[in-house]
């Protein structure tokens, strides 16, 4: 039994490194406070998405729909009035008169996406299998195509800047801690294991009175709320994106990491990320040709996502279960969780 | 009527050999060391109540599944952990439990399907007259989806399907399920004319006194394990024993 | 304007553009019937058929056996797909079946790109096939591209219908798609069936890449995207998995993106395919197992 304060491990590194970039700039350069930056980011997403996913079993492949979502929300509110006045001169009144900082607008974004996801989630959660993963799929090319037309609200296919760029190293650490802080309370909790019940057998689950569409339903939610937050940290640390940033490859980026770390495990999620980022920067700079001596590698631009298309499916293949399967890191061991009926869940 | 006709068998242990099979699900040992034999010509029936293993004996004989340990010999080569169609196309044919017709598909195709390991035209159509022949309502509804058909009429075509293969055993898992009586004592009558026209098989049945009637050796099985053999006949009047062997009742 | 020319115009395009999308849908359902696996890579091959056609006809040779040519790639990528991707995760989850599907397609999409780059590229075609056929004044107009499409697609239909009633490798590709584990009982060779299936199905996307670039002029790597996302919505409109519900729903979604351009509002148009994914959703939550009802699925 994984009790809530396992993961306090993990948090308490990051709180570590956090402190410590924060303390002294000049010890990590800024490339490395740029990457670790996204990988917050990226954490938070993966993890929230891993809920949804991982967790009860749906393959939702919309996320990155909500995370669009949340960077123009939050952008929207957060643009300073001048700016609003210059680039979005045909905002609705209320949205041009004012502009939110930095944490409300984030969780503002993130409340707007629950909200979205509720509308979304309610009539597709019931839906089985692959057709949840089209049906999501038909909703992130929704979000895309809506926020390409409506211009007067995002300046549709051109780049939406002056977003401020708010998002720092303590920043993005922080909100990665409280957001696996939460989703370890809510999914390791006696509420949480139904979402593991649901997952494994959805028709036991049933059979034992765990009701399934309020419970894929609520980690879809959760998970949406997240990825919003995620999407404004995002978009606060770009400053300027576009509806393309939101669309098949951050979503494929993404899922990688939720695949390669562990789909089932919150830890999985960071891990996914710190391997998958280094392994794309490692690939990228061999993107540019080596030389061993006489002999040399021409630039191959673009062969590093095909390595890294690569590793995904052997991982497929070999290890679908990702590195961490559906371990966490707890205090001392590592140790597994073995599958339980769904009538040990409720406890 | 498909002979089981074939070159005389080297090796005198008969069609089948199983020998101290070990099949688990998991974690649960579905059958703890079973020996069985079929000879030639020979029906041999497994007995049991629910559960006792008797399915998961012939799915592992198919192929369908792995053994944990032990070893199955037909036509004296060994064949546990060999791929399904392989077997099949050594002359083994299986008509699985729940018959698992397919249903969208017309009597007629699920015949033409059974023949798949056969190239010979003429052959299959002289063997496809002569279950036509056994089974006239099939013909009837030669061109009918199989799903339309009625449960006895099905398990005629489940039957006929596994016999177009001219197969040197046929493995019948359960064909009484779900069919009325009468239905039933029709489909035994004609399973009595295959084995009087040399085909070997191993029937798997819960309906005793029927499996008896036509068979030549019997093995009870309860929980995995052999829980008694012997010819038929003398099981069939000594019907206590059985009622133990099946229930494990102590003397 | 004639209104009544104004439709027949709307059908032609209709027809055209649902041929299309039955020959992309038509794969898709093949493959699931099987394999019961969505395979995301499925457009891909739409864009290896467009560039390897491409890339012939530059070598010299003439449309036509270029865009054979581009046809037969298509379906030995197909095959080489599923033997290196799929075949080793035949058997798992739902899920991994997915997502290995995104891998291929990520890695098959950024080797057009390592290949070909990104920008697209002139997909140049015979000045007969451009010619275009008018009647009433230029009130009804196609080009011979359209015509192709159509006769092509009904003639590929044709040849499909014959092989799956009446040759042994359809009849055993039928039992396959209904029950994998009686077809193995009865002796099927079941992975040669679905290498068939594999290469009947990339064969059709790449004809249909082939016809997409031809219509439109110009080859791209992810030319692929869109109409695989359409085709999953014609495929379930029409009953996912059935051959002949993705030949009916190609042809209702052509219908239905000519209804939207040409009947709505113009300023609806630019959301014509969020409206299309709109309705899919609908459509699924009324009637996921579509028109033609085939395939019993449980929901949930």
């Amino acid at each position: 039994m994984i009790r809530p304060a396992a993961l306090l491990s993990l948090l308490a590194l990051l709180v570590l490194v956090a402190a410590v970039t924060a303390a002294t700039p000049r010890l990590v350069n800024d490339y490395a406070v740029r990457v670790l930056i996204v990988m917050c980011i990226n954490a938070v997403l993966v993890a929230s998405m891993g809920v949804g996913n991982g967790f009860t079993g749906v393959f939702s492949l919309g996320h990155v729909g909500f995370v669009a979502v949340g960077a123009y929300a939050s952008g929207i509110l957060s643009l300073p009035l001048a700016a609003k006045h210059a680039y979005l001169s045909d905002l609705p009144h209320w949205l041009g008169s004012f502009s939110l900082p930095f944490l409300p607008a984030t969780i503002v974004a993130g409340l707007v996406c629950t909200a979205l996801a509720f509308v979304v989630g309610a009539p597709l959660m019931r839906l089985s299998g692959y057709f949840v993963s089209v049906a999501t799929l038909g909703f992130l090319i929704i979000v895309n195509v809506i926020l390409i037309n409506a211009v007067d609200y995002t300046r549709g296919a051109r780049t939406f800047t002056s977003v401020p760029r708010e998002t720092t190293l303590p920043w993005a650490v922080g909100w990665l801690a409280v957001t696996l802080l939460v989703l370890s309370r809510i999914v390791y909790s006696p509420y949480g294991r139904r979402y593991r019940a649901v997952r494994e057998d959805t028709i036991a689950a049933q059979a034992i009175g765990i009701s399934v569409l309020p419970t894929r339903l609520s980690a879809f939610m959760v998970g949406a709320f997240f990825a919003g937050v995620g999407g404004s940290l995002y978009g606060h640390y770009l400053g300027s994106f576009s509806p393309a940033s939101f669309y098949m490859a951050y979503t494929f980026s993404l899922i990688s990491m939720l695949v390669i770390g562990g789909m089932q495990s919150l830890t999985g999620a960071v891990v996914g990320v710190i391997v998958v980022t280094l392994a794309s920067e490692v690939l990228r700079n061999l993107e540019r040709g080596i030389d061993f001596g006489a002999f040399s590698v021409p630039p191959l631009y673009g062969a590093s996502q095909i390595v890294l298309g690569i590793i995904f499916i052997l991982a497929m293949i070999f290890r679908p279960s990702g590195i961490m399967g559906d371990r966490e890191l707890t205090p001392g061991l590592l140790y597994s969780r073995k599958r339980r009926p769904p009538e040990e869940y409720l406890q | 009527m498909p002979e089981a006709a074939v070159a005389p068998i080297a090796d005198a242990s008969g069609v089948l050999r199983v020998r101290d099979l070990v099949v688990s699900y998991g974690a649960v040992a579905a059958l703890r060391g079973v020996s069985l034999h079929v000879g030639r010509g020979e029906v041999v029936a497994l007995l049991g109540a629910n559960g006792a293993g008797k399915s998961t004996m012939l799915r592992t004989i198919s192929g369908l599944m792995l053994p944990k340990s032990g070893e199955i010999r037909f036509l004296g080569q060994r064949i546990d952990g060999i791929p399904p169609a392989r077997i099949v196309r050594l002359g083994l044919a299986h008509s699985p439990e729940g018959r698992r017709l397919f249903g969208s598909l017309t009597v007629a195709e699920n015949l033409r399907l059974g023949a798949s390991t056969r190239s010979d035209r003429s052959g299959i159509e002289a063997d496809r007259e002569r279950l036509y022949a056994l089974f006239p309502v099939l013909k009837e509804r030669a061109r009918q989806q199989a799903a339309t058909l009625s449960g006895g009429e099905q398990q005629m075509v489940a039957l006929a399907r596994a016999l177009v293969a001219r197969p040197k055993l046929l493995l019948l898992d359960e064909p009484s399920l779900g069919i009325a009586p009468i239905i039933m004592q029709q489909i035994f009558a004609s399973l009595a004319e295959l084995k009087s026209s040399g085909v070997t098989m191993l029937l798997v049945e819960q309906n005793m006194s029927m499996a008896l009637d036509i068979a030549d050796r019997a093995y009870v099985l309860r929980t995995g394990e052999v829980s008694l053999e012997g010819d038929a006949r003398e099981l069939k009047t000594n019907y206590e024993e059985v009622a133990a062997a099946y229930l494990g009742a102590r003397r | 304007m004639n209104m009544g020319l104004y439709i027949a115009q709307q059908v032609i395009n209709a027809v055209s553009l649902g041929s299309l999308y039955a020959l992309v849908a038509i794969g898709l359902s093949m493959v699931f019937g099987i394999l019961r696996m969505t395979n995301f890579a499925h457009g891909d091959m739409m864009m290896v058929g467009a560039f390897a056609a491409l890339v012939l006809g530059a070598a010299g040779l003439p449309f036509w056996l270029a865009a054979l040519g581009g046809i037969v790639i298509a379906a030995i990528a197909g095959i080489v797909v599923e033997r290196v991707a799929y075949r080793p995760v035949r058997g798992s989850p739902d899920v991994t079946l997915l997502l290995t599907s995104l891998g291929v397609t990520y890695i098959l999409e950024n080797l057009g790109i390592l290949i070909f780059t990104s920008s697209p590229r002139n997909f140049p075609i015979p000045d007969l096939m451009n010619s275009s056929i008018q009647f009433m004044d230029g009130q009804i107009t196609f080009t011979a591209i359209n015509v192709v499409t159509v006769v092509l697609t009904a003639v590929s239909l044709a040849a499909l219908g014959w092989f799956v009633t009446r040759t042994d490798a359809g009849l055993g590709t039928r039992a396959t798609a209904e029950d994998l584990g009686a077809a193995r009982l009865v002796g099927l060779d079941v992975n040669r069936l679905i290498v068939t299936a594999f290469a009947i199905a990339s064969a059709f996307a790449g004809l249909a890449g082939v016809l997409w670039a031809a219509q439109a002029g110009i080859v791209e790597p992810d030319m692929g995207f869109t109409p695989l996302l359409k085709a999953f919505v014609a495929a379930i409109i029409g009953g996912f998995g059935s051959i002949a519900g993705a030949l009916v729903g190609g042809y209702v979604l052509g219908a239905l993106e000519v209804l939207i351009v040409a009947f709505l509002p113009s300023e609806v148009s630019p959301y014509r395919d969020a409206i299309v994914f709109a309705f899919l959703i609908t459509f699924l939550l009324f009637r996921p197992n579509g028109l033609l009802n085939r395939t019993q699925e449980v929901k949930l």
